[in-house]
């Protein structure tokens, strides 16, 4: 009985399977500041008492390793979505999609 | 002096280069071949003006002084960038579809077109951006110095270096930033040569940093180790800073009007926005990667005390590298200009759209309608703003002294300008933000950073009395400008930032909660939250008295003549008309509204129509447009629920008659087989008695008479089953004509028991009556109803298990004559209630004596008289109810 309501609406499954990889691919897009805020807040637990402490070497390192990772991720990401949309401007659905 | 000479002429055909640039862009945008122009790297590279020449040389001399820390102002913004999804997104389509010129336009237009709010954000961005102008102007003298050293007195040298760059910049900047007026024409030239003195500062600070790793230290090694060696070497910093300083960065980021100005306004295309996520911050990590390296060089090849802030200049020249010297020089020249260019851009834009147009309007005598060019106007007022805005910085610079005071200001700019965050954040985010919330939150964050931080920024003393940085103002030390509610031992600027953002996003909030926003305010923070998934604009001018004339010339006044005339053409052509102006439909007016908005900024757009129009109206439709997304799904929900429910209950209807069809044909084979039945069992007999007679020899008279009655019973008793199924056929037929009579109750009730009496066997049925309720005059089919009542009778002498059957019969006059049988057996179970008065129904085989059709005629009879017979529960035995209406029983006579 419950098919008639949706039937008109439901999409094929190849559809399916690609909107919902473009969600996930836009929740990777959503996550990757978090990332970055996380990594590069971690020197905040870096002492910086004595012989213990963190060399700057090693903070210069880290922290550019950090930004390069992020770079290429949201490359990797961006490039992602821009492959799924095609060359037209992104669909309308993107707050739908929560 | 032959360097300074060298580094002028450099300089110029540096500046040279920069116009042929801008011009060759302009001219290729002309000639509409803008692919490249606007491409996805162009803009990326438009972004760094981000990188001013505080961060190209200020952020070595910031290495130097607290280490790590000049990271977080490129980590910050690299972090907006790669969430770009989050905010960068819905800010750039907000300002695509609402033709935003400037942040003052974009708060503004948020809150109801307010044109107050426009100015408050002005101001804010004016005193927040000069000093940092003055900073880029003070940095160009810096790195002349550096050359001119010795080579002349550098006091005079200074200010007109400074002078000579401003009036450079505010030539450029006019030539090339108001050749056309609508804002959201990109700035093809403009965006052209930031372009690529992006490209040149990068490549300036790429190549020293390249030179002191591979060059002066000999290798990534031995830079490593050599930074670890020197003061540098620990990682020190406050973990306040860290943070407090990347997210200020990252909010600053936002709300710069310079940033906001390549970010937003001159954004061609949103999917360059994707490149940029990665790209830009690509180009900060290039641009901060060879800070402490050059930091740690010019600690050890320069003499104690040199100035760090020169390092990028002063390393390569201490090497002997005039060449690198010069290309460094450039980069940090192309991270001024860039930058003071687009400043001056974005603050004329704010400053004569939301103070000179308005001020304009009101004074200019007959307003709008008034003839003259209004683009005139508007191109002056932007040109004359950016003179002013430059030489704001030029004399700011001069009368702060160019100290040490400016290099501070940075920062200090930066968290002027983030109290724009929580307006525009909780603009484009949150539907109950108001006007009076953004005006609260702005005030307080404005007057908090200006007293804590902005003022004593000048040294004590100088606004701020010294007494009141240690006592407070008045003695009341909980109001110490560095120490508020007497909180004291935080970083100034820290302490600053979080109380102005505090106090700001509080008022803003509280005062968003407390106050009620104007329709138009409500409709324009509909369109800004949702702005993915809404019409283009669910707001109406009411347009009937509007002239298309004066529409006509206003606007030709603003877009100039050949635009507009396309633009009321294209619309006349789309309102199906030919050769005439279009009629002032709500439509067209917003489409207007909207060009010229991309002029003038929303506030002053709105008002010029409105000077025309008269009013606005906020339609029915309109606020139902508001209720959109979520009334949208609810309606739709309701619509599916209501849907799933009625198809329920028509499934369950379904199966109900389902169950009824399924009942019927069971009792279709049932009355078939029951026919069959109760016609074979008289026929056996009948036809084994007629065989016993005519085959049987000399059989006994009294045999013979036995067998012959036994058949003559036989066939009566079949007679009668027929004449009852003919009967029920006839009834359910409704083919029964009734013979209609008069005549008492107490006779037909006589009739009926006599009757029932005649066949009497087994025990007697006693029967009790009361004559006196019966005297009940009827006008109905006599002879049917006292079948009815035999048939009861009958049943209940038949059926009735007690030792000594009674029968009792009620009868009650009232609306309805009412007849209750009840006998004193064990009545009728409660299961087999529902198929009493089916055909062939029988309560029990072992008695029986009919063919069980007697109820069911019974049934039939009373609904052809109106009537009904039903049976009553709740009585000791079994007991019918006949009810009969009132309108046949006629009152006792």
């Amino acid at each position: 009985m419950s098919d008639q309501v949706d039937a008109p609406r439901k999409p094929s499954v190849f559809l399916e399977r690609q909107s919902y990889r473009r969600r996930r691919i836009i929740d990777a897009a959503r996550v990757l500041p978090l990332l970055g805020l996380l990594l590069w807040l971690i020197p905040l637990l870096w002492t910086d008492e004595g012989v213990a402490g963190v060399r700057s070497s090693t903070a210069i390192v880290y922290l550019f390793s950090v930004w390069l990772v992020l770079v290429v991720l949201s490359c990797v990401v961006s490039t992602a979505l821009a492959f799924r949309d095609g060359p037209q401007s992104p669909p309308h659905d993107d707050e739908a999609a929560q | 002096m032959s360097m300074l000479n060298t580094l002028i002429a450099v300089c110029a055909a540096y500046a040279l280069f920069l116009f042929a640039i801008a011009f060759a862009a302009e001219r290729v945008a002309l000639r509409g071949r803008t692919g490249w122009l606007r491409s996805p790297v162009v803009y990326t590279l438009s972004l760094s003006i981000y990188c001013t020449a505080w961060t190209f040389y200020g952020a070595v001399g910031s290495a130097v002084r607290s280490g790590f820390e000049y990271l977080t102002i490129y980590l910050g913004p690299s972090l907006v960038l790669v969430g770009w999804w989050w905010i960068l997104r819905k800010l750039v389509r907000i300002g695509r579809a609402q033709r935003i010129t400037s942040v003052a336009d974009l708060i503004s237009s948020r809150y109801g077109k307010s044109n107050l709010l426009g100015v408050g954000v002005t101001i804010l961005a004016v005193v927040g951006t000069t000093p940092y102008i003055a900073l880029q102007l003070q940095s160009v003298t810096l790195s002349f110095e550096v050359f001119a050293a010795g080579d002349m007195a550098a006091g005079e040298e200074k200010g007109h270096t400074a002078l000579w760059v401003a009036a450079g910049l505010a030539l450029f900047t006019v030539i090339f930033g108001t050749r056309n007026l609508d804002a959201n024409e990109r700035h093809n030239g403009v965006v052209m040569a930031i372009a690529v003195e992006a490209v040149v500062k990068l490549a300036a600070l790429l190549a020293v940093g390249v030179f002191v790793v591979w060059g002066v230290s000999g290798g990534v090694e031995q830079t490593l180790a050599r930074i670890d060696a020197s003061a540098l070497g620990r990682w020190r910093i406050d973990g306040g800073r860290w943070a407090g300083l990347m997210l200020l960065s990252a909010a600053a980021f936002l709300c710069l009007p310079r940033i906001f100005q390549v970010l937003v306004v001159e954004n061609d295309d949103e999917t360059h926005l994707r490149t940029a996520s990665w790209a830009f911050p690509l180009y900060l990590g290039l641009m901060s990667l060879f800070v402490v390296p050059i930091a740690v060089a010019g600690l050890d090849l320069l003499p104690p005390g040199s100035n760090p802030d020169l390092f990028v200049l002063t390393v390569p020249l201490s090497q002997g590298r005039d060449g690198l010297a010069m290309l460094s020089f450039l980069g940090g020249f192309s991270s001024a200009t860039s930058m003071v260019i687009v400043a001056a851009i974005a603050l004329s834009t704010m400053v004569s759209n939301h103070v000179v147009m308005p001020l304009w309007l009101r004074f200019a005598e007959p307003g709008a309608t008034v003839s003259g060019d209004v683009r005139n106007v508007v191109l002056t007022s932007r040109r004359l703003s950016i003179i002013g805005v430059v030489m704001l910085g030029y004399l700011y610079y001069r009368l702060s002294g160019g100290g040490a005071a400016l290099a501070t200001i940075g920062l200090v700019s930066f968290t002027g300008v983030a109290q724009v965050l929580p307006a525009m954040l909780g603009g484009i985010f949150w539907r109950g933000a108001t006007r009076v919330g953004a005006l609260t939150g702005l005030t307080l964050g404005f007057g908090c950073w200006g007293y804590t931080l902005f003022l004593p920024s000048f040294g004590p003393g100088v606004f701020l009395p010294e007494a009141w940085m240690v006592h407070g103002p008045f003695g009341l030390s909980w109001l110490r400008p560095q120490a508020l509610f007497g909180i004291g031992g935080m970083d100034p600027l820290l302490h600053a930032l979080f109380w102005s953002m505090a106090l700001n996003t509080a008022g803003f909030v509280a005062a968003s909660l407390a106050s009620f926003p104007t329709p138009l305010e409500r409709l324009q923070g509909a369109q800004f939250v949702h702005v993915f998934d809404h019409s283009p604009s669910p707001r109406s001018w009411t347009g009937g008295a509007a002239q298309a004339e004066d529409l006509m010339i206003m606007a030709q006044r603003i877009l100039g003549a050949p635009d507009a005339r396309a633009l009321f053409e294209r619309e006349a052509r789309r309102q199906g008309l030919h050769g005439g102006l279009p009629d002032p439909t709500p439509g067209f007016l917003e489409t207007l509204e909207r060009e010229l908005a991309g002029s003038v900024g929303a506030a002053t757009a709105h008002a010029m129509v409105g000077q025309i129009v008269g009013g606005m109206s906020v339609s029915v439709e309109d606020l139902m447009a508001v209720a959109d997304e979520t009334a949208q799904m609810m309606e739709y929900s309701a619509r599916l629920r209501a849907q799933s429910q009625e198809l329920a209950r028509t499934a369950a209807q379904l199966r109900e008659a389902n169950a009824k069809l399924t009942r019927l044909s069971v009792q279709k084979d049932a009355f078939l087989s029951q026919i069959s039945h109760e016609l074979r069992t008289p026929m056996t007999s009948i036809r084994a008695f007629s065989e016993i007679l005519r085959d049987t020899e000399g059989l006994a008279p009294e045999d013979q008479h036995k067998y012959a009655s036994i058949i003559h019973d036989e066939a009566i008793r079949l007679t009668r089953l027929l004449d009852d199924l003919l009967d029920l056929s006839v009834l359910e037929n409704g083919q029964v004509s009734l013979n209609l009579r008069e005549g008492l109750l107490s006779d037909v009730l006589d009739r009926a028991v006599a009757a029932a009496a005649a066949d009497e066997t087994g025990a007697r049925l006693r029967i009790e009556r009361d004559p006196a309720a019966e005297q009940v005059w009827l006008n109905t089919d006599l002879d049917r109803l006292s079948q009815v009542f035999i048939n009861l009778v009958a049943n209940a002498r038949k059926y009735c298990d007690a030792v000594r059957p009674v029968l009792e019969i009620r009868v009650s006059a009232g609306e309805e004559v009412v007849i209750d049988f009840i006998d004193n057996g064990q009545g009728i179970g409660r299961e087999a209630r529902d198929m009493i008065f089916e055909k062939f129904a029988r309560v029990s085989d072992q008695k029986a004596g009919g063919a069980g059709l007697g109820l069911a005629i019974c049934r039939q009879i009373m609904v052809r008289l109106g009537g009904n017979i039903s049976y009553l529960s709740g009585q000791p035995g079994a007991a019918f109810r006949v009810v009969l209406p009132a309108n046949i029983a006629l009152a006792a006579q």
